[in-house]
């Protein structure tokens, strides 16, 4: 039994039944990583030695016990490092506290247990912008696995995790999890508590799930889901037996899909996936109806005005003096520029320099204020087709996985490549990729993920639409 | 042009620390003098990943001190990001509230006890309101102490919750200005929403001042002054400072609008830096935490709203029948007049009682350099001293031997250090013989009173207490007297 390609489901299975140990598990696992993450790059650091102090003591009985769960370098873990994947923060930052869905993923009995590579600061869709070490995609190690959670997917697909924790501002969970062929959840905003999570944009960023199966999204979402005494944008309604309420028929299920979403831009082998998927979808029982969000050619414009505005404030803490790299200088205003400087790569500059920009004294009006007034505009479109449908399906990139260093030339193209996912982050509703297949590039097989879009707090629907399309593609 | 043909308008913006368990956004609790940086947690730290939690106590005390200077408070408030960078502020950005504040109006009366001392006799314009812009609520930053080459930074502080006062432009003078922030500070004490010790950085002020001439409609190019670190330093900056914007007309030369430091040692003021290098605050709204409704706390504060010192006033002036004078002195600091109200209680002469806590107890707790939180002699002892008095037992020279006896012995009654001090009433056989004697021995008064005069019956009185040694209370004295020579 090689451990590492279990799911969770299957590893509770194997504890259970006394074929394997957590302590067992975790030193396989090491193992796994030893050998073959060199190749891929998923992972910054693990540490083996506090994982087994974790282990001895897994109580099996919890929902999530023994279970080891790696998190993208921007989950707070209390004794591990945090660096957000940026030079600022490597080596010279330890988190001193648990984040909220750390905290509950330990009272759930599971292990924190390695640091996901990621694009730095979560900027970027192919986790090229990680400043400590390039990731790939298992699938094509000459392609890019995505981002900004490249290395949260990358180590779920390639069996180097059972499952792990990533975070969505713009698509930054399922668009690596389509990438790499694994189950990604970006739950609604205020289903799970940000506290713990370095912030880029606060009011659209999300924790959430990458695994192998929607079961064990279910089940992760269980634990991590719930209001939190330390987020007064965390919502305390209660959370759902998610992994029990997804083995329901979807029979009567309404999908809308959204015409604008399959205009210009969209490779037409995607379409054919998507296209195949929603058969499948109706095999199942569901209806599919065409729906339209007549403002979808804004959203890329104003994610990218809210998003910077608020990482701008959101990353000036990060400067230097409290922790962190700290650059020599003579007074003040120097050791900001230069620790700054030298800290950040260049998409963490050009978004906070962009971000700045648009809350300048001036510019606020025509930049964030519309944008936010906008970004209500296209609540509205969603709101509007949710009141015809259940879930909206959509592609979540229109495009397979870039090569490694093909996007670096032209940032604003994979800007656009954003448009599907950055809705459900401008609307707060919650949205999965779910694997549908492959399209072949170069005559390589590549994965593609669907994306299902549910209402907000409506994860029970969602999980149990991609469960059933989950079973039924085999 | 003559200093008085120029008009002063001085607007302040003060900080008022919150008397909070803990601080604005976290748990951490509020102490001061602690170790450096051991009342911090993630959040006040700025950590990466950290996020505010509102405390509710802060709000509702901004409410307070809103509702006790006739503020409105809007429906929905909100929280604002002020974007800068110093090393005292762990995020680089500072939670404020920009467009919807807590409180909007109001306004401080200006009382006349509030004015330096010196400057009571000649108010210019008594019973002035000075109107407020607004008061909001945001976090206070962490403390630096600069040295010679490096700056050290107490975290301790950061995060505390702050409230800050906005006036408008609406003071005349240095003067008007001590007393606005003597009577805001009162009114801040009394209701416990702040301690408000300028001296400890309980309150903070900045003040704008500009000048025109008389007649002139539009006011004059404003500077705002920093490093005003005492009410004393506030009056003396103002005043240096309006000289100097007189003169700097009078020369031709136009006020630039900028910010001046107060030097305190040097007794002057200085450039500090001018509007250009003001900072973009680049205010956007505050992602992390939700508007708040604010009816709960409207509400609650209207629950706990205290009296304010000039409604005491006037309630004391109706109640006791003492004068606006007395009445203003004893309202001026809420736990004397607290004590003040005990000691009235069940007294049958509350005049009396304001008497001896104004010219006695005052005097005696000044002598000790105590406050009255700190006095020995209880309230009610002295209600007891003042009936005791009052009933003709001791007189009022042997009423204050006590009282400052009683400041020794606090736990003793005053009718006990009175039988100690022999300040019994004397016999009033004894005093029979004495007034005996003296009636035989003064026949001119003697027969001024039988004819009519009662006044002459001072004099006799006074030979009484003579030879009685001031045993004898000369109330009873007089009556004896009267009750023998009045013509029936």
């Amino acid at each position: 039994m090689n451990i590492s390609e279990l799911t969770i489901s299957q590893l509770r299975s194997a504890y259970t039944a006394g074929d394997i140990t957590p302590v067992e598990a975790l030193r396989a696992l090491a193992g796994e990583i030893d050998a073959r993450d060199p190749g891929i790059g998923a992972y910054l650091s693990y540490d083996l030695d506090r994982a087994l102090v974790d282990a001895q003591s897994a109580d099996l009985s919890q929902p999530l016990g023994g279970i080891p769960i790696l998190l993208k370098d921007l989950i707070s873990a209390k004794g591990h490092p945090l660096s957000c994947a940026s030079k600022f923060l490597e080596n010279t930052y330890t988190a001193p506290y648990d984040a909220t869905v750390v905290r509950k993923l330990r009272e759930a009995g599971a292990i924190p247990f390695g640091r996901a590579n990621m694009d730095e600061f979560a900027m970027g869709s192919t986790n090229e912008n990680s400043a400590i070490k390039l990731c790939r995609n298992p699938h094509d190690l000459e392609r890019v696995p995505g981002g900004s959670s490249g290395g949260s997917a990358a180590a779920v697909a390639a069996n180097l995790a059972i499952a792990s924790l990533g975070s969505d501002t713009g698509g930054s969970i399922r668009q690596p999890a389509s990438h790499c062929g694994v189950v990604g959840l970006k739950p609604s905003y205020g289903r799970v508590s940000r506290y713990g999570l370095a912030a880029f944009a606060s009011s659209l960023d999300q924790c959430g799930p990458i695994t192998k199966t929607v079961a064990d999204t279910a089940r992760l979402l269980e634990v991590i889901a719930g209001g939190c005494d330390y987020d007064s944008t965390c919502i305390s309604t209660p959370v759902p037996r998610y992994s029990e309420e997804i083995g329901k028929d979807i029979t009567g299920l309404r999908i809308g899909l959204p015409t604008e979403y399959f205009a210009e831009g969209l490779d037409p082998a995607i379409r054919e996936r998507i296209e195949s998927a929603m058969k499948t979808m109706e095999s199942l029982g569901a209806t599919i109806i065409p729906v339209s969000l007549p403002h979808t050619e804004y959203v890329v414009a104003i994610y990218y005005i809210i998003a910077t505005a608020e990482a701008s404030s959101n990353l000036a803490r990060i400067d230097g003096v409290r922790y962190g790299r700290r650059a020599e200088a003579s007074d003040l205003t120097e050791l900001y520029e230069k620790s700054r400087g030298e800290g950040f790569g260049s998409e963490v500059k050009r978004r906070i320099l962009f971000g700045t920009h648009v809350l300048s004294s001036g510019y606020y009006d025509a930049y964030y204020l519309r944008a936010q007034k906008a970004r209500t505009l296209i609540r509205q479109d969603f709101e509007s087709a949710f009141s015809r449908v259940d879930l909206i399906a959509a592609p979540v990139s229109p495009t397979p996985p870039v090569k490694i260093g093909e996007a670096e030339a032209d940032p604003l193209r994979m800007y656009l490549a954003d448009i599907y996912t950055i809705s459900a982050n401008l609307t707060g509703i919650c949205a999965l990729s779910v694997p549908c297949g492959t399209v072949s590039v170069e005559g390589k097989p590549l994965p593609v993920g669907l994306q299902l879009l549910g209402k907000p707090f409506g994860e029970v629907e969602l999980l149990r639409a991609a469960h059933a399309y989950e079973q039924a593609r085999g | 042009m003559p200093t008085t043909d120029y008009l002063v308008s001085i607007g302040l913006e003060v900080h008022v620390q919150l008397k909070t368990q803990s601080k604005m956004f976290c748990s951490c609790p509020v102490r001061f003098g602690e170790a450096p940086n051991t009342l911090v947690c993630p959040i006040c730290l700025g950590l990466p990943g950290a996020l505010p939690k509102l405390n509710a106590g802060a709000i509702e005390m901004t409410v307070l001190a809103g509702q006790l200077l006739g503020c409105s408070t809007p429906e929905v408030v909100k929280w604002d990001r002020k974007n800068y960078f110093y090393a005292d502020m762990p995020k680089n950005y500072q939670l404020s509230q920009y467009d919807l504040p807590l409180c909007l109006g109001g306004e401080v009366p200006l009382y006349e006890l509030a004015y330096p001392k010196d400057a009571q006799k000649s108010i210019v314009h008594p019973g002035k309101v000075v109107r407020l812009t607004r008061i909001h609520l945001e976090e206070d930053v962490a403390k630096s102490t600069h040295h010679a080459t490096y700056t050290l930074v107490d975290f301790n502080r950061s995060g505390t919750a702050l409230m800050e006062i906005v006036s408008e432009p609406e003071l005349e003078s240095a003067e008007e200005t001590v007393a606005y922030l003597n009577s805001l500070r009162q009114i801040l004490v009394y209701s416990g929403v702040s301690d408000a010790d300028m001296e400890k950085g309980q309150l903070r002020c900045d003040v704008n001042v500009s000048v025109r001439p008389k007649g002139q409609e539009k006011l004059g190019t404003k500077i705002e002054l920093k490093n005003l670190n005492s009410i004393s330093a506030v009056r003396r900056a103002l005043n240096y400072e309006i000289d100097r914007q007189i003169g700097e007309v009078e020369a031709g030369r136009p006020i630039q609008q900028a910010t001046w430091r107060w030097n305190d040692e040097v007794g002057q003021t200085e450039p500090m830096r001018s509007k250009e290098d003001a900072h973009d605050y680049r205010y956007f709204p505050e992602p992390d935490l939700l508007p708040v409704r604010t009816a709960p706390f409207v509400e609650r504060a209207r629950a706990i709203r205290p009296e304010l010192p000039h409604e005491k006033v006037a309630r004391f002036e109706a109640s006791y029948q003492i004068s606006h004078y007395d009445a203003s002195v004893l309202a001026a600091d809420r736990a004397l007049a607290d004590w003040f109200e005990q000691a009235v209680q069940g007294s049958t002469a509350p005049k009396k009682v304001a008497n001896w806590v104004i010219n006695n107890l005052l005097a005696e707790l000044n002598a000790r350099s105590i406050g009255i939180a700190d006095c020995p002699v209880s309230p009610t002892t002295l209600a007891a001293l003042v009936e005791l008095v009052e009933s003709g037992k001791v007189s009022n020279n042997q009423g204050k031997e006590i009282f400052a006896l009683l400041f020794e012995r606090p736990q003793d009654s005053p009718e006990v250090i009175a039988k100690e001090l022999g300040f019994e009433p004397a016999d009033s056989s004894e005093i029979e013989a004495i007034i005996d004697e003296v009636i035989a021995s003064n026949a001119g008064p003697v027969a001024e009173v039988m004819g009519g005069n009662e006044k002459a019956a001072n004099f006799l009185v006074g030979q009484v207490m003579k030879r009685s040694k001031g045993k004898a209370n000369p109330k009873q004295v007089t009556e004896m007297i009267l009750l023998r020579l009045r013509p029936s």
